[in-house]
């Protein structure tokens, strides 16, 4: 049953980019993706893809690491990583409004990659290291990013601030002294209604800076 | 005559005018700020409409009877029922709830609703074949000012042209939508509104209309809504889904969240009207404008659309020959809801576009064109400061270029300019501010922040009243529960919202200082509230802290009222702004792509209170517009009747790379007299007619109508 037929789906190993989205039958029959890959390339992964059975379409529990903490829940395999966040363990800051990878509203850190969560499956991010707008700050400090959006004014109705501030971690994360078209090209994959771009570029701008 | 109510002389200002950060910035940062699309209350229910799925038919049929029957599914409501008539694709036939959002959606799919099809028209453009589908009346035929005929044969230069802007959505990023939770004789409603104060009596008016559920009590709504994702005008009322969210909560005795899908949001909750035209301008020689003649046209829905005002701006009666016809166009597509200066972008469009192409006739700069007719409008003086002032900031007097003359290379840069108009005047606003013995301050109001910046300024003003820093003061809004102030709409809430809580505040303050100036023994009169202190003029040794001097209070908590309008209240505010923007932009007359390379933009709004606030409105303002001039057109196929792009990835929208450089300036400290006016609108209305402008002096041919898409710039060149 695991994906050992390439054409069956294509195999994902350490040394690739991780795919973030999959067909409702990859999933099912075949949590195990990285199975055909691992044989290949010999490094030791858990081998859970070899054994599994198929499951759905009732809930199944899972696991998931999110911001440090591991959470048990049971949902079906159709549920998306947002409507897990938001609707099963109330972490709402990332928000779901085009619901298929367009405006980036509900944007997370899934291994330290920002991701739209409304295209991952919550059985999808189990053994991930899930990351969301209510992780980046404390009590007493916010992220550097979200204090420059606040220092910017970079938010109106603020809907669209939370994927933006996760975008705009994701660029100061991996680029340390970004140009301004580094940050616009960061930024592309979300959507602000309320036209707060100007601020928000100078924040994403100035955070990496400060 | 100066009252205590006046706001304070410019050199006595600490707040008043400066950059704050945005009081609510830190929630919203750091996504803790509760939408109401974020409620998750003890055993909450989903909801999902059923929508039409034709864009013209009767319902002979709802089956209802497998949705039933799937897992988790609690109930139903209808809105139409069997022989009702739906008029648009995405009309709203019921109402159903389940106990997840995946369960509703197997509910909803599950239903089967059967229609007798009837004959749809959903193109607006076309208005001869809109003519021949019978989908068109006359709506305006109106003739203004000197003789018309005189004054074309007076007029050495005209021009006829056809201009126009497609159908658009709001697209709010939060849907329209609520939860409701119905307990007892109590409805809570967390809403996503621009209305706070309104919903109550919408909502009660609509459940009471069922005789199944009898009369409810507006009071006992309550409506939470500290904070909504987007609204632009789409947002005043309570909808067919809010009414049958209440219903099913009531049903199922369980708290109830229906937010809408994004198709639905984009197809039914959103839409602003279209509007093309033949119009027709005339000047002499010397730049001056002698006459306007318009026919235009456009589709709001199956109501179709009045006339938009035009000519716009330019538009003096003793001096300039008008004549404006107007047709409606009646199509079969989702209700217009208001936008951001109703009718204003169109007529922008109607009228600066057809000015600037007679300046290019005539072969005068535009700056000139338009400042010499400035005395056709009613604010002649702040137009030319601002014509000035704009074109300083984009550098026109170095940019600019004959219509065309952009040398040979594909990539052609243009600049364009249009002007504007609103009133913004203040809604009506009841606000209580109260004082506490341990030295808090609130500012109690059933207002709303959009996300413009109202918990900013009401702090501000308080603030500033009474000596104290943002910080000190909580602002509680986005209850029904608090004292009324009006909806959110016009640019009516921040002179409305910022008068009443000055009136309140000061009458807070002196109650106080009544209280203060027993203890000091020295009179009212003679207090002064500043820099945190309650201080005598005359005697500097009788001095308190805010804290020491609220203490005095005892166990008693001051409430001052203050209301909009009050008579005797000061002058506080006004209505009536210009404004002035300039685009410069680069075409690609390969690809026929625009590129935004800076857009300027000067505003007049009387007494500014939170400047960076105002600028952000201004900002979005701009962005929104380039969104309107070069991407956004909610597409309609006539043979299915269906808008083919309700989505975010064919409904385009601009990206962070995509809006060039900004430049606002906020004209300060010249009209601050007049109070304080609405900022909302007034800079969402020229930047289409602007950059339209400026791609015709980029490309030396008018690219007729908005979005200005390639395929459009392309069609342009090739007709030229
Ligand atoms: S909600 Fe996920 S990208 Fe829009
Ligand atoms: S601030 Fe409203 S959508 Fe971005």
């Amino acid at each position: 049953m695991s994906s050992k037929n390439p054409t069956d789906g294509p195999a994902r190993g350490p040394d690739q980019e991780p795919r973030q989205g999959f067909s409702r039958r990859t999933f099912i029959e075949g949590v195990g993706i990285g199975a055909g890959a691992v044989g290949a390339i010999g490094t030791a992964q858990p081998a859970r893809a070899d054994t599994h059975e198929p499951v759905g379409p009732d809930p199944v529990a899972i696991t998931l690491n999110i911001n440090g903490k591991s959470h048990e829940l049971k949902v079906e395999p159709r549920v998306t990583l947002i409507d897990a966040l938001r609707n099963r363990l109330d972490l709402t800051g990332a928000k779901k409004v085009c619901d298929r990878a367009t405006c980036g509203a509900c944007t997370v850190m899934v291994d330290g990659d920002p991701v739209y969560s409304c295209t991952m499956l919550a059985i999808e991010a189990q053994g991930r290291r899930i990351e969301t707008i209510e992780g980046i700050s404390t009590e007493d400090s916010m992220h550097p990013v979200q204090a420059q959006f606040v220092e910017h004014d970079a938010q109106q109705c603020g809907f669209c601030t939370p994927g933006l501030v996760m975008a705009g971690k994701a660029i100061v994360d991996s680029n340390p002294q970004p140009t301004m078209a580094d940050v616009e090209s960061g930024l592309s994959g979300n959507i602000c209604r309320c036209g707060t771009y100007v601020g928000v570029r100078k924040a994403v701008y100035d955070a990496a800076r400060a | 005559m100066a009252t205590k109510y006046d706001w304070p002389a410019a050199d006595d200002r600490s707040l008043i005018g400066k950059r704050h950060n945005r009081v609510d910035g830190p929630a919203k940062a750091r996504g803790a700020a509760k939408y109401s699309y974020d409620r998750n209350l003890d055993g909450m229910l989903y909801a999902k409409l059923v929508t039409s799925t034709v864009p013209h038919g009767r319902i002979v049929g709802i089956d209802t009877s497998r949705a039933e029957k799937a897992p988790g599914y609690k109930g139903h409501v209808n809105i139409l029922n069997v022989g009702d008539e739906v008029q648009w694709a995405g009309a709203e036939i019921l109402a159903i709830c389940a106990d997840t959002e995946e369960h509703v959606r197997d509910a909803a799919a599950a239903v089967t609703v059967l229609y007798e099809s009837m004959p749809h028209w959903v193109k607006d453009e076309d208005v001869e074949k809109a003519g021949e589908a019978n989908r068109v009346k006359p709506a305006k035929d109106d003739t203004k000012g000197p003789n018309l005929e005189e004054a074309w044969k007076s007029a050495d230069a005209t021009v006829e042209g056809y201009y126009g802007l497609a159908v658009i959505t709001h697209c709010c990023l939060e849907p329209h939508g609520q939860v409701v939770d119905w307990t007892g004789d109590e409805i809570t409603v967390y809403a996503s509104t621009q209305a706070v104060a309104r919903i109550p009596g919408d909502l009660a008016t609509g459940l009471s209309r069922d005789e199944k559920i009898g009369t409810v009590a507006a009071d006992s709504v309550h409506v939470i809504t500290p904070y909504m994702g987007g609204g632009f005008g789409s947002k005043f009322n309570i909808d067919t889904w809010g009414i049958a969210c209440a219903k099913l909560s009531k049903m199922t005795g369980k708290p109830v969240k229906l937010m809408l899908d994004r198709d639905e949001e984009l197809m039914v909750a959103g839409g602003r009207p279209s509007d093309f035209g033949n119009i027709k301008v005339g000047a002499k020689k010397d730049g001056t404008l002698v006459a306007y003649e318009s026919e235009t046209w456009s589709t709001g829905g199956i109501a179709g659309r009045g006339s938009p005002p035009v000519p716009y701006v330019y538009n003096n009666e003793e001096r300039l020959a008008q004549k404006a016809r107007h047709l409606n166009v009646s199509t079969n597509i989702g209700p217009a809801r208001a936008w951001r200066a109703p009718n204003h972008p169109q007529a922008a469009v109607l009228t600066m576009c057809p000015m600037e192409d007679l300046a290019a006739k005539l072969d005068m700069n535009p700056v000139d064109f338009f400042k010499k007719n400035a005395d056709l409008t009613a604010r002649p003086e702040v137009y030319r400061y601002e014509i000035d002032k704009c074109a300083e900031m984009i550098g026109w007097a170095d940019k600019w270029h004959k219509r065309g003359d952009s040398g040979s290379g594909p990539v052609k840069r243009g600049l364009g300019m249009s002007l504007h108009t609103w009133g913004g005047r203040p809604h009506d606003s009841t606000c209580e501010v109260r004082i506490q013995p341990d030295g808090g301050v609130s500012v109690n109001m059933a207002s709303q922040d959009l996300g413009v910046g109202t918990y900013t300024t009401l702090s501000v003003v308080a603030a500033e009243t009474l000596g104290l820093q943002i910080p000190d003061i909580k602002v509680n809004i986005g209850s029904s529960k608090l004292p009324i102030s009006g909806a959110s709409g016009g640019s009516t809430t921040v002179g409305g919202t910022t008068a009443s809580t000055r009136r309140a505040t000061v009458n807070a303050l002196e109650e106080l200082k009544t209280v203060v100036a027993e203890a000091l023994e020295t009179e009212a009169d003679d207090l002064v509230a500043k820099d945190g202190k309650v201080f005598s003029k005359s005697d500097s040794s009788k001095s308190l802290t805010w804290q020491e001097a609220c203490r005095k209070l005892g166990n008693r908590t001051i409430t001052g009222q203050g209301k909009q309008p009050d008579r005797n209240g000061g002058k506080l505010n006004d209505s009536g702004v210009g404004g002035v923007q300039m685009a410069d932009v680069s075409v690609d007359v390969e690809t026929g792509i625009v590129s935004i390379n800076k857009i300027a933009a000067v505003q007049d709004v009387g007494l500014v209170i939170c400047l960076e606030q105002c600028e952000s409105q201004v900002y979005g303002s701009l962005i929104q517009g380039v969104a309107w001039a070069l991407y956004e057109e909610s597409i309609y196929d006539q043979t299915t009747g269906k808008m083919l792009n309700p989505d975010m990835e064919f409904y385009k929208l601009p990206g962070a790379g995509d809006i060039g450089e900004l430049e606002v300036h906020m004209v300060q400290n010249k009209y601050d007299d007049r109070g304080v006016i609405g900022i909302g609108e007034p800079p969402a209305i020229s930047p289409g007619a602007a950059i339209s402008n400026a791609v015709a002096n980029a490309i030396g041919v008018r690219v007729p109508t908005l979005p200005l898409t390639p395929d459009k710039v392309l069609a342009a060149l090739a007709n030229a």
